[in-house]
């Protein structure tokens, strides 16, 4: 670690916070409906949608239009994916995704997880590439931040009958905030050296005379989308470690802080949202140290490298770059990998599989502790808000108060349905993992041997229940079984946790907003801040330990022994 | 049932129009315009061909020219179905080797080419590979320990090529962003170039 490389880290932090703080208050304007500078494209799409934006959608109303649009958006999808062979755009002529990869990648750009299991340059059509995943990128984050704003919503007052219009949010989402930011952001990754362009792949001879195909396509603005969307899907195989994809340390930057710039954003936004301030930032202050905790231990252990090579003879200057490009450094890979698995982005400048077994912990225990800090676009909020309600009910059990968060009581209803939230992903994780290791249909897709083998099915279990999409990329990925049950743990993940969240969004809303008194417990102070990264971890984080201790921790002790596989 | 399937599919298919074909169209033609160079793929011409893009790694072998990091991407085997072979720097399928930190393969790799290079120590990036596959850059440590062998084989003084090693090297962007680094591809371009 060097000071210099800790300056990058804080530099592009800044950057982020700093866009953050008015990007919320123009957040909570568009949820508010005071955002209309495309008033006749919004009431196009209502028009057509048959859609009145000012009739209120209780909880069930809400979630079910949601439901529906993911359901359209996922048989499109899907459909595109098997046709991609005979539609327009597909200039390399590549056939029509198979029947397991086409569900599995659906599923996975619906949920915004954006797990692939193909390599884009070798498998989609610019249009699979455009009208299927770009705009999947779009709603699956819009379908995130709607949800997130009417569950805001129910703490702003007392006795609401409704949660707002999940139609009329989607469209604002999409039209006010994603959109813009994705055109502004992805000119900016043109300029730094992204393709854009619809040309077949080039053809180029070598200075030493061999063949070489340059691929290209429609890159910077599905690039753009894919960052501020936290979605993580890459065009191509390697995702942001492609020089296409992630061409200079700037783009590396420029993609965290758009990875990471709503998450927080959304997290201030609903302290104006719930009309207290100081309530978004005692989240944003828990969601900023768990990022720097993570970004200093990745950067610790990579700057490290490998003591096995290191006893070879290679300098330990430049730390552990198996699997790393040159010119983003070890401080920018370890703020991309703290964020990108923080904020359920997944996309990845260095790989994972290749990294020291405790830069490898990080990733893996971000994505398993909810994908709440900050969490995806949306996702994270919700998320965030309910291990806040279990905190100020464990709270409770120790003064022996009924808990309330913002004058509202949080009661058994709210507390048994947030606990079957947090309780889906530990379930689907370790369940799908479990069975996994012991079918040899789906141990046959692991490549390394020893604990690190049981890190990749690990990893990748809890990359799709947690939304996340990155990867140990060792692991065969493209197999009947492993489509299968890593789309349904992606579904689940995804919905199981939605249907209860929304449940106490509606059961909270209709509760009367009652005054402080001195026997509230204020929800802004360090001493909350503290109380809510305890329960996080261990709410969330206990029942991995042991699958941990299995995985990369025994690896990082026979590392330092010296131990191969 | 109308009064959600409507919606559905009249928002995503508005939605499909408007983000999946309108917009990328429209973003396809300005960046086109406004940065031809880069939205084409920053592609390199010598004598009216293509030789690379600027962005993308690629093989070199022959001593006269600096030797870009080790590359795990892989072509189909044509002899064996289903079954790959090391191709490295194939930019039509970018790839990593993934191999974990214990792995006995990536120690017994790293060691063949920490012994090719005459024993340590090193630069790191000279002996692993890289995450795309098609890493553009090495460090200026790896090209340092290059000159003499290019110097030799092309029969220039090796203050010549260390010169351009110099000319070619790239600081931090903005002098604190990522690593300094050298463009393989630019550098052996402009070897062929000297005298």
């Amino acid at each position: 670690m060097t000071s210099l490389g800790w300056a990058q880290i804080a530099l592009v932090l800044a950057a982020i916070l700093a866009a953050a703080i008015p990007l919320a208050r123009y957040i909570a304007a568009v949820a508010a409906g005071r955002v209309t500078f495309l008033a006749p494209v919004e009431r196009a799409f209502y028009a057509a949608g048959g859609i009145d934006p000012a009739r209120g959608m209780g909880w069930r109303g809400y979630t079910l239009a949601m439901l529906a649009a993911n359901a359209a958006g996922f048989l499109l999808l899907y459909a595109l994916l098997r046709l991609q062979g005979v539609l327009p755009f597909n200039p390399q002529g590549f056939d029509g995704i198979p029947p397991f990869l086409a569900f599995n990648t659906a599923i996975s750009f619906v949920t915004n997880t954006n797990w692939q299991a193909y390599s884009g340059e070798a498998a989609m059509s610019y249009l699979s590439q455009m009208a299927g995943l770009t705009v999947q990128n779009f709603l699956s984050a819009a379908t995130g931040m709607a949800l997130a704003l009417a569950f805001c919503r129910a703490f702003a007052a007392g006795g609401l009958r409704d949660l707002g219009n999940f139609w009329a949010d989607l469209v604002r989402v999409t039209l006010y905030i994603l959109l813009p930011l994705a055109l502004v952001v992805g000119v900016a990754f043109v300029a730094m050296g992204m393709p854009q362009t619809f040309a077949r792949y080039a053809e180029a001879t070598t200075l030493e005379g061999a063949a070489q195909t340059v691929p290209l396509g429609p890159v910077a603005f599905q690039v753009a989308i894919k960052h501020l969307g936290t979605n993580g899907g890459g065009f191509f195989g390697t995702n942001s470690a492609h020089p296409f994809e992630g061409p200079s340390a700037l783009a590396t930057a420029l993609q965290i802080w758009s990875h990471q710039v709503i998450p927080f954003a959304m997290a201030l936004a609903f302290g104006h949202i719930v009309g207290d301030r100081r309530q978004g930032w005692a989240l944003l202050a828990v969601m900023l140290a768990f990022v720097l905790g993570g970004t200093w231990i990745v950067y610790a252990a990579e700057a490290a490298g490998n003591p096995l090579h290191i006893a070879l003879g290679v300098d330990p200057a430049a730390g552990n770059m198996e699997g790393k490009e040159v010119r983003f450094g070890q401080a920018l890979v370890a703020l991309f990998t703290a964020t990108t698995t923080g904020a359920s982005n997944g996309a990845v400048n260095a790989m994972f599989d290749s990294f020291t077994p405790l830069g490898g912990l990080v990733p893996l225990f971000l994505i398993q502790l909810g994908e709440v800090l900050p969490g995806g676009v949306g996702a994270g909020l919700y998320g965030m808000i309910v291990f806040v309600l279990l905190a100020v009910f464990v709270a409770g059990l120790m003064v022996g108060r009924t808990p309330e968060y913002l004058g509202k009581k949080v009661q058994a209803r709210e507390i048994k349905l947030a606990m079957l939230a947090v309780l889906v992903l530990p379930a689907v994780i370790l369940g799908f993992t479990a069975v996994s290791l012991v079918l040899p249909v789906a141990v046959a897709s692991i490549q390394d041997q020893g604990p690190h083998g049981l890190s990749e099915m690990l990893y990748a279990y809890s990359s799709a229940a947690g939304n996340n999409g990155s990867a140990f990329g060792g692991l065969t990925a493209d197999t009947p079984w492993m489509n299968t049950t890593l789309g349904i743990a992606m579904a689940l993940g995804r919905f199981a946790y939605i249907v209860p969240m929304m449940a106490i969004a509606g059961s909270i809303a209709a509760k009367p907003k009652l005054a402080a008194s001195t026997g509230t417990f204020p929800t802004h102070g360090p001493l909350f801040a503290g109380l809510l990264a305890g329960v996080i971890l261990i709410l969330g984080g206990l029942q991995f330990m042991p699958a941990l201790a299995l995985g990369p921790i025994a690896e990082h002790f026979l590392l330092f022994a010296g131990k191969t596989f | 049932m109308n009064a959600i399937l409507r919606p559905a599919l009249s928002i995503v298919g508005l939605f499909t129009l408007l983000l999946g074909l309108a917009a990328p169209i429209a973003f396809t033609g300005a960046a086109g315009l406004v940065f031809p160079v880069q939205a084409g793929g920053s592609l390199i011409g010598r004598d009216g061909r293509v030789v690379g893009s600027a962005l993308l790694g690629q093989d070199f072998t022959a001593a006269r020219y600096f030797h870009p990091r080790p590359s795990a991407t892989t072509e189909a085997d044509p002899e064996q179905e289903g079954a790959t072979r090391p191709a490295p720097y194939n930019a039509a399928a970018s790839a990593a080797s993934q191999l974990g930190p214990t792995s006995a393969a990536l120690k017994d790799a790293v060691a063949q080419r920490v012994a090719a290079l005459g024993g340590g120590p090193v630069p790191a990036d000279a002996v692993t590979a890289s995450g795309s596959g098609l890493d553009p850059h090495i460090s200026p440590e790896n090209a340092a320990q290059q000159i003499r062998r290019v110097a030799e084989a092309r029969g220039l003084p090796e203050a010549r090529v260390a010169a351009l090693v110099q000319q070619h090297t790239q600081g931090r962007e903005f002098g604190i962003l990522g690593e300094p680094r050298v463009n393989v591809l630019a550098l052996n371009l402009a070897l062929d170039g000297a005298r």
